[in-house]
């Protein structure tokens, strides 16, 4: 491909990490007005695209004959006195994880330009822009940060800014569910610092690169037990792994589209990226002691997350759709706790594709649910499933709902999209763990993994059912429901709709003096007038172009790396190969 | 051999200048006219500034004076880094204490009237107080060093009851003044123990003779140990001598409170380190674990009164940074903690030097935190935490300086100079394995989070709305709506939609003009900028802080094996 030598793309990779952190200080700084609340979104879309733009030829340039050595390295000494470094790079690991990163948060700014979120008290997208630039300032320097000082300050840089945007520009709850976020993950990380801590002070050094080479030379079995442990709890935390995942089932109903879709589709990734990257093979006789408990806590989460998602999604159960993605995340993220766990190259490639099925899918459905509640007002799948009053996108919306199946299909593993590969690399790497793991352990957490993923179609094939398919509503009873001024709650928006056109035209024509009764009156009239059309429900509105542009992206990727996996897996398999070396001995 | 000894007025000089300044506003406040006292603030502030310009000449830090004349290396006054560095703090916080106080005084009508400050004392005191606070750190032997410790407090409890007709002032200083009285007493008794050990008041003299003591004294010179580290650990305001605190900031004028927790603080924990460090350098297996149970309950005591602090209640503002500061107090302790099970003195230089970077960072931030405080004090009145609700809507700058200010006391980016110095503290402990307190030291970061977190939202979130429905109707028009009629008829048919609600809607109607007015001011009642000595004094920490977050090496230089001593 593209050829570029180092003094190219180094300072390329610190332009695209630094360049949104920039950005976000000066639209802070930015006079305010009504002007602005514009400039603001153009300005996030016009930032990030240029980020992606940036890892995309970082991406052209990758050498892929040498994915396994760190690439367009960056190393500058920071803070001496405690060894420092900004030492930046990327390697077949990262690489992925960079690009998914740009793509999410340009979808993300478009998102928000095209669509601002109303803020608490009206605050506009402006400080939203900020606080997601922030964001990506601090996922990308995460994953292509090589010092455990470093990587640990970009893990912590996410925090504030993700608790802004759920508690500002959050649904219900949002305080509560912001506080849980925030102190779980800290609480998570501040544990992690003292297992980085340790491993520094006893290694010598906290450059990743060099205590990758040693494999964990230097360190003593209990300093590595420690270690795995304490940063073990912090990643486990982010990840999250079961029974540590209770923050985020909240975080995700409450937070507003974009940030349910950063949150799923990077952050959570920090965990099991900091798992390959640093516990593999900073602490190999640490992971190795630990694995088979990982694996065991792995499936717990599959299976609980699946058990989770069928409750949820039982008529009468009012299960929320974002919750529910939630969970699924849960289990989702299970697998990769496995793969990891296996310690096999098989297993832990697979992690890292299933990472990025992840991230893409998962996006893919928070956009989904928030574009279904633009439309119905609600996520509750219930209400969206309501006989007569629901959903129906397969009839109302049908390239929505097409797109939803679709969605929901690649998540539950279907062969041929991105769901399909990680996971089964993963339980094939449970099939034959590595060397000096019980393997009837591992059989079995194979097996209970293969329940999980027939649980986990079980789920997402009946949310389909509930919110794509339906039936129309029977014309008599129909009628009846629409003069009850209760029935538009099921559909607030068509309900909007009909409501204004008559009290616009109402004004216009010197009525402005009615009062709100009698205009809920009009509008009662108005939509239970005409009687051949009453017992339609209106369609919704279909997918925008700008939604399509948002979506499809995604969507195209999904099938692009279900189809042709050697594009991800002739990435990271070099690094993971040179990651785990260590782990057999 | 010359019997007059050869002073070096230069290594003196900070705490010198100090002290001249403070005679020469005492005497010049006696023949002022009342119309020009204003002036008295502008002279102390000069002479606090210029105390600062003399450490200049001993950035080196290798001068000494006061050295006996038969062995030259024995010495009561040094000048090294370690004096330096805590001279520019406490220097530093007097000159931002100062300035804060500058604009109540110039507007205060006289100096009689009920809640009046006396401006001649206040400068006299304040001053006095910092020439002791600045004499502590270069002090080396025991004389000194509690002189120079009681020179910084005795001025701090008249501070504290200045105010006139100030109820809650004299009972503060009153119980400020009996618990630090007690405390010093029992110093004194330490260290007349450990003179009866060692035979020497030099720091120096003492780690020498304690090495060669009669074993028949071990008991006493460990009493004596524990005993001398009471009177420091209470200027610290260490857990369980931290009970002054709350009610002494509260009682005091604010710009003292920010002093208290800045300079008289840095001033004990000098204090402390010196003793601990120089004197008792071989007794760490004695005040090590002491110091390690008083930090940890110190950061735990002070963060979880700190979470229960009501943000709605009179005085919270205080009563939340009373609080922060003893916890905060508690990572200073850390590392001076793991200095005590250091091996050698390479150890033992580089816990402290976390100590002492800690002070630097928390120093800057908590004075900017104040200044910040004082400046909405001076609109609400109140000295409440909801006072900050809506500060960016008003001043946008202010605000984000306090909320940076804030997440560095927290120790979360952005906020990379508090990250550093916790990292500081916790390495030091994880070093000294000190598991127990690192682990409670990382806990505490997360508890302390939440209080600091609470108050930094509170500054975006737009300021109060009378009702919900009101900043809702504002919310949707947004600031383009200029015919609030309009919002009505939104605001009419949107709540119309459920039934029985049309008397709401328009009441709602109604209420959306005040909702407007209320959350788009006119310019003339936003909030006036702070006025330019509470500006200076923000700015300055402000860029303080954000040079410490860019370059933490410049503070975390000092953890460097031998920099400080």
């Amino acid at each position: 491909m593209l050829t570029l030598t180092d003094s190219v793309t180094a300072p390329l990779l610190a332009a695209v990490v630094t360049l949104p952190l920039l950005a976000a200080v000066v639209l802070l700084l930015l006079p305010r007005g009504p002007e602005s609340t514009r400039t603001a979104g153009r300005i996030g879309v016009a930032v990030t695209g240029a980020v992606l733009l940036g890892t995309l030829l970082l991406a052209a340039a990758f050498d892929r004959g040498a994915a396994d050595r760190p690439q367009a390295v960056t190393d500058v000494a920071w803070v001496p006195a405690f060894g420092v470094r900004l030492h930046l790079g990327v390697d077949g690991i990262s690489l992925p994880l960079l690009v998914l990163t740009a793509l999410l948060c340009l979808l993300c700014a478009v998102h928000v330009l095209r669509r601002p979120p109303a803020g608490e008290g009206g605050a506009g997208p402006r400080g939203l822009v900020a606080l997601l630039l922030v964001l990506e300032t601090g996922t990308l320097a995460t994953f292509a940060a090589l010092n455990l000082i470093l990587f640990f300050l970009a893990f912590e840089t996410v925090l504030i800014p993700m608790y802004f945007v759920i508690s500002r520009w959050g649904g219900a709850e949002r305080a509560a569910a912001a506080w849980k976020f925030v102190l779980y993950t800290l609480l998570g990380s501040v544990v992690m610092l003292l297992g980085f801590l340790l491993v520094g002070l006893q290694a010598g050094t906290f450059d990743m690169v060099v205590l990758a080479e040693a494999h964990g030379d230097g360190l003593s079995r209990t300093t590595q037990i420690l270690a795995v442990l304490a940063i073990g709890i912090g990643l486990a935390v982010k990840t999250p792994m079961w029974p540590l995942h209770s923050w985020l089932p909240d975080a995700h109903t409450a937070a507003p589209t974009v940030g349910s879709v950063l949150l799923a589709g990077v952050l959570l990734k920090f965990g099991t990226y900091g798992l390959v990257r640093i516990v593999l093979p900073v602490a190999p006789e640490g992971i190795h002691f630990f694995a088979p408990y990982l694996a065991a806590f792995a499936v717990t989460g599959i299976i609980y997350g699946s058990l989770a998602c069928l409750a949820l999604v039982r008529a009468g159960a009012g299960g929320d759709l974002k919750r529910l993605i939630a969970y699924s995340s849960v289990g989702h993220m299970g697998f990769v706790l496995l793969g990891i766990a296996t310690l096999t190259p098989t297993g832990v490639n697979g992690a890292l594709f299933a990472n990025i099925a992840h991230g893409v899918i998962t996006a893919l459905l928070f956009l989904l649910a928030g574009a279904v509640r633009e439309r119905t007002g609600t996520t509750d799948l219930d209400r969206l499933a309501e006989h007569g009053g629901g959903a129906r996108l397969y009839g109302r919306a049908p390239r929505l709902g097409a797109l939803l199946a679709f969605t929901a299909v690649a998540s539950l593993g279907l062969p041929g999209l991105a769901g399909f590969w990680g996971e089964l690399l993963a339980m094939l790497g449970a099939f034959n763990p590595a060397e000096g793991l019980s393997r009837p352990v591992f059989v079995v957490c194979l097996a209970l993994a293969g329940l999980g993923t027939l649980l986990t179609a079980a789920y997402l094939l009946q949310v389909v059912r509930r919110v794509c398919a339906g039936t129309s509503p029977d014309p008599a009873p129909a009628t009846a429901d629409d003069a009850r001024p209760g029935a538009h709650g099921a559909t607030p928006a068509p309900a909007t709709d009909a409501g204004t056109i008559p009290a616009a035209t109402g004004t216009a024509t010197g009525a402005a003096a009615a009062t709100g009764a009698a205009t809920a009156t009009a509008t009662g009239t108005a939509t239970a007038a005409p009687p051949g059309e009453a017992v339609r429900q209106p369609d919704l509105p279909d997918l925008h172009r700008d939604e399509s542009a948002l979506l499809l992206p995604l969507a195209a990727l999904t099938l692009l790396i279900g189809l042709w996996p050697a594009l991800l897996l002739r990435l990271t398999d070099p690094a993971v190969q040179l990651l785990l070396e260590g782990v057999g001995r | 051999m010359s019997l007059v000894q050869t002073i070096d007025w230069i290594a003196l000089a900070p705490p010198t200048v100090v002290a001249i300044t403070a005679v020469a506003v005492l005497l010049t406040d006696l023949f002022l006219p009342e119309e020009r006292k204003r002036h008295l603030g502008t002279i102390a502030a000069a002479g606090l500034a210029l105390a600062l310009l003399t450490l200049l000449p001993l950035h080196r830090g290798d001068r000494t004076s006061f050295c006996l004349a038969d062995r030259s290396e024995v010495c009561s006054y040094s000048a090294d880094t370690f004096a330096v560095v805590i001279q520019l703090i406490v220097l530093g916080g007097a000159l931002i204490a100062a300035l804060l106080t500058l604009p109540e005084l110039a507007r205060q009508r006289g100096d009689d009237t009920t809640g009046a400050l006396p401006r001649g004392e206040f400068w006299f005191l304040l001053l006095a107080s910092a020439s002791g606070a600045a004499l502590l750190p270069a002090a080396r032997d025991l004389a000194t060093l509690v002189l120079a410790m009681e020179v910084t407090t005795l001025p701090a409890y008249a501070l504290v009851a200045l105010r006139r007709g100030d109820r809650l002032g004299p009972e503060a200083a009153l119980k400020f003044f009996l618990t630090s009285v007690v405390a010093t007493a029992v110093t004194l008794l330490g260290i007349s123990f450990v003179y009866a050990g060692s035979g020497s008041l030099f720091l120096g003299g003492i780690a020498d003779g304690l090495a060669g003591a009669d074993p028949a004294l071990d008991a006493l010179i460990r009493a004596g140990v524990v005993l001398t580290l009471v009177g420091f650990a209470f200027k610290t305001a260490a857990v369980p001598f931290h009970f002054w605190v709350p009610d002494t900031y509260l009682g005091a004028p604010l710009p003292v409170a920010a002093y208290l927790s800045v300079v008289s603080k840095t001033a004990g924990l000098a204090g402390l380190i010196l003793v601990t460090s120089m004197a008792f350098a071989d007794l760490g297996g004695v005040w090590g674990p002491v110091l390690a149970v008083l930090a940890g309950l110190t950061m735990t005591a002070g963060n979880v009164a700190a979470l229960r602090t009501r943000p709605d209640g009179d005085r919270s503002t205080v009563r939340l940074l009373a609080w922060s500061s003893v916890a905060q107090a508690g990572y200073l302790l850390v590392p001076l903690a793991a200095a005590g099970y250091a091996s050698d003195a390479d150890g033992r230089s580089t816990a402290i030097g976390a100590t002492v970077a800690y002070a630097v960072m928390y120093a800057v931030v908590n004075l900017g935190t104040f200044a910040v405080a004082v400046h909405v004090a001076e609109r609400a009145g109140r000295h409440r935490l909801t006072d900050h609700r809506g500060l960016h809507d008003r001043n946008p700058l202010t605000a984000l300086a306090l909320g940076f200010f804030l997440l560095c006391l927290a120790g979360l980016p952005p906020g990379l100079a508090g990250l550093f110095a916790k990292i500081a503290v916790i390495r030091a402990a994880v070093e000294a394995e000190l598991a127990v307190l690192a682990v409670v030291a990382a806990v505490n970061v997360v508890i302390a989070l939440v209080y600091y977190l609470r108050w930094a939202a509170l500054l975006f979130r737009p300021a109060a709305p009378r009702g919900a429905a009101a900043a809702e109707v504002g919310a949707e028009t947004g600031p383009a709506a200029a015919g609030a009629g309009q919002a009505g008829v939104a605001a009419g048919t949107g709540t119309a939609a459920a039934p029985g609600t049309a008397a709401a809607g328009a009441s709602d109607a109604t209420d959306a003009p005040v909702a407007l007015a209320e959350r788009f001011p006119p310019a003339a009642d936003r909030e006036p900028r702070p006025g330019a000595p509470i500006a200076v004094a923000i700015a300055v920490t402000a860029l303080l802080a954000l040079a410490l977050s860019v370059a933490p090496q410049l503070m975390l230089g000092l953890t460097a094996a031998g920099t400080l001593f």
